[in-house]
């Protein structure tokens, strides 16, 4: 438990100095985001990677986080800070009911379930315009406030976004290694094991489908205050995919994985912007060979790879 | 082989990092365009017109000494990205303007941003909201959608036909289209019978317009870009559907006749006039520009040049003027563009004011007609 | 006029369901051969397209000659796609194939915009493009065409996987590829076939919906997730059964467009899927199987 506290205040202590290293430039602004897809990469990695359970429809979640939050903001005038919680608790309840039927099903079928209700949920985004505005998005959502502070700037808005990620993260570390977290483990392993050993499999599989919903609308609501416009285009099934995506490129079950996955799927296009037409080729190329060479992983992918290189270098200074 | 691929990262990174690094240059203008991405359409002919006219602008010797040069980054039509590469622009490039972004959407995110930094933004997007109300330092060429349907609705309403179905996408763009011509159906004593939509990549929309076809419609509207416009033209011959059918300047290019083949024939649409360029009267103010858009742009990229192109070509045209005025900031470059008068331009002529960052009037669109497989303009 | 409206949905319907049925079939056969879910899927189905495109229009084959070979380099491009992605895979967990096959999926993308360009391209239909009367109904030639090759896929399809070897030897990997393997069946060998044959599939269906429905570089993200859907309502059964589930699929939208409300069209169609999911997890017409600890 210590070694995991040092962890998590070094790493904190990284995301607090970061801003000295950018200075304000656009790296800050895309590493609020990176902040965003953090809490939503942990928020699927309960699911997925603790619990075993996929997911093709979280970026629904998401959306909802965003929507309850903008709506409630921008049309009827509420207090950012009490649409926040409130979304979170509309997600929560809305996922725990849906979960209920859903979670029975397995493998394929589970991610064709949870696909579908993430297109149902864009769909509605979609179709209701006297509300959320339609396709062409909604706007005038505001900055959030706190202590006569608003959070308008890219510092401001990296700050706000990354205290949230830091809970976040605290919260799935703890849980991880907590009563809970081994349950989920027995789950994943095999269920009917940890049936025979007690666990509530099934009510534990909603409860935690629903409290990676839940990280997904707070997520949504940060997303909100920060952009002040939102469309239904970034929260569709791709975005779903990418989600994905990021959990598995950083670490199936690892919460420190889910920040490198967001970090890099976040940061290489921008990398790749270089290369101009040719981004989306190795961007496909990039993801297949992550999976071939680093099938654990980055977490797990990056330090194999130091040790091989230290094994390396002391082979050849052996010879 | 794990080495090989780290090493390969880290050219890629390398590589990124040299490029990032711009020789000096008077003028900076960044542009947003979704060169990628399902709003390519609209991306990919802006940034070639663009590139295409500020490369002609510094042959020439530049704008009153200045070179100008162009920053264009791909948003992929995507919101998020367009806000990230918004900020990219005005805080590590360095821009004193920016050109796009290509949808309504993008457009929206970035407004924030720009308004927070003090930058001058000339929307490539047709969205009305985009300039109604003004936003200080928001400014659009494209044309409001109120004007394309008021074209079609002016149409309907001299020859007497005042019950029609609409059919619209189901993104931003129909979305845009179809609060339209809702809205303006009352002023010219039109009803909607039928309110449809469908999905950008939906393949089928017979039944839509079977629906339609069972009901009391005299015309049909359609508000959607390639491809689907060309399908539900051949849809709708498939279907036997005879009353009239109008399109949106969605698909105002050869490529829509190329697409919906013998149906496209008779189908009547708003375009903006770079389409009938050669069509057009010696007296009108726009033909000078339109002629060399549509010469210059066959010469560079052996294609024809469209409307979204001419959005771009505007705008880079917009900024030029403005610095010809003697603008070089950020701030002068808006007061000017705020000045420009009787600019005619591809998209019509433009008359900017403090009260209307939209500046066309509706002039700027034509309705056209389909016939022999090329375009005449109805009169 | 009820009744041909009726009438007219369910033909647009049975049109696009037979082929989301046979992009299905193909999700299935790669499904039952090695368990993996290929989300590259749909890029085949673009690919059937663009291919014939190339050897239609830029080398100028009749389309009989350009159809086989857009088919056999779809079939090439299934090939490279499982020798060169999903082989070298050292641990093949569900969930690393399914990034693997996005990765692929988004490659195959990317190379068929630089090669072809963003634009969208129109195919001629096989055999003219007069409408056929049908009770008050109208299809198109074209509509015909997909109906009977969707039936000769599903009859070849049965004869193949119950009265040849390999296609028995394929069906005895998916009931259980260790017993499979200890048997003799050449069970990395299978995973080719199922790839070549499901790639196979694929540019089939592009192919011959094409002529009604144009096609371009990203066509096949949507179709590929609809026939995803058919497979599940088949019960990733590699016949009948998932064409089937691509009809009503197919027949469900086109009613929900034309009779409840075109905006929700898909969202009927998903939330009626989620019932049967639900209700019968094992797909509409599968039995109930046990899941193995």
């Amino acid at each position: 438990m210590n070694r995991e506290l040092l962890k998590f205040l070094a790493f904190s202590a990284m995301v607090l100095a970061a801003p000295l290293y950018f200075k304000g430039g656009y790296l800050m602004n895309v590493l609020v985001f990176v902040g965003i897809y953090t809490m939503l990469a942990i928020g699927l990695n309960l699911l997925l990677g603790y619990a075993g359970q996929i997911s093709l429809g979280h970026a629904g979640f998401f959306g909802m986080g965003a929507y309850l939050s903008g709506v409630l903001t921008a049309t009827y005038a509420w207090n950012p800070w009490l649409a926040m919680p409130l979304a979170a608790a509309v997600v929560g309840v809305v996922a725990f009911l849906i979960g209920l039927p859903i979670l029975k099903l397995k493998g394929h079928y589970l991610a064709m379930a949870t696909l579908g209700l993430g297109i149902i949920i864009y769909i509605v985004f979609n179709e209701t315009i006297d509300l959320t505005g339609g396709p062409s998005g909604l706007s005038g959502i505001p900055y959030l406030e706190l202590g006569g502070i608003t959070f308008d700037s890219d510092v401001k808005s990296y700050y706000l976004v990354w205290s949230f990620a830091l809970l976040v993260i605290l919260f799935a570390v703890n849980l991880a290694n907590s009563r809970v977290g081994r349950a989920l483990r027995a789950v994943h392993d095999s269920e009917v094991a940890a049936r025979v050993m007690g666990v509530n499999a099934r009510l534990l599989k909603v409860q935690i489908f629903t409290l990676s919903a839940v990280i997904c609308s707070l997520a949504g609501s940060l997303y909100a205050h920060t952009m002040t416009f939102i469309a239904p285009a970034s929260f569709g099934f791709n975005f779903s995919v990418e989600l994905l995506t990021m959990v598995v490129i950083g670490g199936l079950g690892s919460v420190y994985g889910s920040f490198l996955g967001a970090a890099l799927l976040t940061l290489l296009p921008e990398f790749l912007r270089a290369a101009q037409d040719y981004d989306i080729i190795i961007y496909g190329a990039l993801l297949m060979l992550m999976v071939m060479f680093m099938p654990g992983g980055l977490v797990r992918g990056i330090p194999d790879f130091f040790k091989m290189v230290i094994k390396g270098r002391r082979g050849a200074g052996n010879a | 082989m794990r080495i090989r691929f780290v090493t390969f990262m880290t050219m890629v990174v390398s590589l990124c990092i040299t490029t990032a690094s711009f020789a000096a240059a008077p003028i900076k203008i960044g542009a947003l365009f979704a060169i990628t991405g399902p709003a390519a359409f609209l991306g990919e002919p802006e940034r070639n017109t663009a590139k295409m006219v500020v490369d002609e602008i510094n042959k020439a010797g530049g704008v009153k000494g200045h070179l100008l040069e162009l920053v264009a980054y791909d948003t992929s039509g995507d919101a998020t990205k367009a806000v990230q590469l918004a900020t990219r622009l005005i805080k590590d490039d360095k821009v004193v303007a920016i050109i796009g972004p290509s949808t309504t959407g993008e457009t929206m995110a970035v407004i924030p941003v720009v308004e927070k930094d003090h930058i001058p933004l000339i929307s490539c997007s047709a969205g009305s909201k985009i300039t109604d109300p003004v936003k200080h330092w928001v400014f659009k060429t494209a044309q409001n959608d109120t004007l394309a349907v008021g074209k079609i609705y002016e149409y309907l309403q001299r020859h007497k036909q005042s019950k029609v179905a609409i059919l619209t996408v189901s993104d931003g763009f129909g979305a845009s289209g179809r609060e339209q011509l809702k809205a303006q159906a009352g002023k010219y004593g039109i009803s909607i019978v039928s309110d449809d939509t469908y999905g950008p990549k939906d393949t089928d929309m017979t039944a839509q317009l079977t629906k339609i076809r069972g009901s009391q419609a005299q015309a049909i509207i359609c508000w959607g870009t390639n491809p689907g416009p060309a399908l539900i033209a051949k849809n709708a011959r498939q279907l036997g559907i005879r009353i009239p059918l109008f399109m949106s300047h969605g698909v105002s290019s050869k490529k829509f006749i190329e697409l919906a083949g013998e149906a496209a024939e008779g189908i009547r649409l708003p375009s903006g006039k770079v389409l009938v360029a050669d069509m057009l009267s010696k007296s009108d103010a726009q033909k000078k520009s339109l002629m060399a858009f549509v010469k210059d742009y066959n010469n560079h990229y052996r294609a024809e040049g469209d409307h979204f192109g001419g959005h771009a070509w505007d705008a880079v045209m917009l900024i030029k003027t403005a610095v010809e005025q003697g603008a070089t900031s950020a701030a002068s470059i808006r007061d000017q563009l705020e000045k420009t008068r009787n600019f005619h331009g591809i998209g019509g002529t433009f008359n900017y004011s403090a009260q209307d960052h939209a500046g066309l009037g509706k002039d700027a669109f034509v309705l056209v007609e389909v016939k022999n497989k090329d375009w005449v303009i109805v009169k | 006029m009820l009744f041909d409206q009726i009438l007219q949905y369910c033909l647009s319907g049975l049109s696009t369901g037979a082929i989301y049925g046979l992009i299905g079939v193909g999700f299935s056969i790669i499904f039952n051969a090695t368990g993996i879910i290929n989300f590259a899927q749909g890029e085949f189905v673009m690919l059937g397209g663009m291919l014939t495109l190339l050897f239609l229009e830029t080398l100028a084959l009749p389309l009989w000659a350009a159809i086989p070979c857009a088919i056999a380099a779809s079939m090439v491009a299934g090939l490279l796609f499982e020798r060169l992605a999903i082989r070298p895979l050292r641990q093949p967990t569900p969930i690393n194939l399914v990034i693997i096959t996005i990765g692929g999926s988004i490659l195959i993308r990317g190379l068929a915009m630089l090669a072809w360009g963003k634009d969208t391209h129109a195919l001629p239909p096989f055999s003219g493009n007069d409408p056929i009367s049908i009770l008050g109904a109208t299809i198109l030639p074209q509509h015909i065409w997909i109906l009977v090759v969707t039936v000769f896929i599903v009859a070849v399809n049965r004869f193949y996987f119950y009265h040849t070897i390999s296609g028995k030897a394929m069906r005895a990997c998916a009931y259980n590829r260790r017993a499979a393997g200890l048997v003799g069946i050449d069970v990395r060998r299978m995973v080719l076939f199922s790839f070549v044959i499901s790639s196979a599939l694929g540019s089939i269906a592009g192919l011959i919906v094409a002529p009604l429905t144009m096609t371009s570089y990203d066509v096949g993200i949507m179709l590929g997730l609809k026939g995803f859907c058919a497979a599940i309502i088949g019960g990733m059964s590699s016949g009948i059964a998932t064409v089937i589930g691509g009809l009503l699929l197919g027949i469900l939208e086109s009613l929900g467009a034309g009779l409840i409300s075109s905006g929700y069209k898909d969202a009927i169609a998903f939330i009626i899927l989620l019932l049967i999911l639900v209700i019968r997890p094992q797909g509409l017409f599968g039995k109930a199987e046990s899941e193995r600890v």
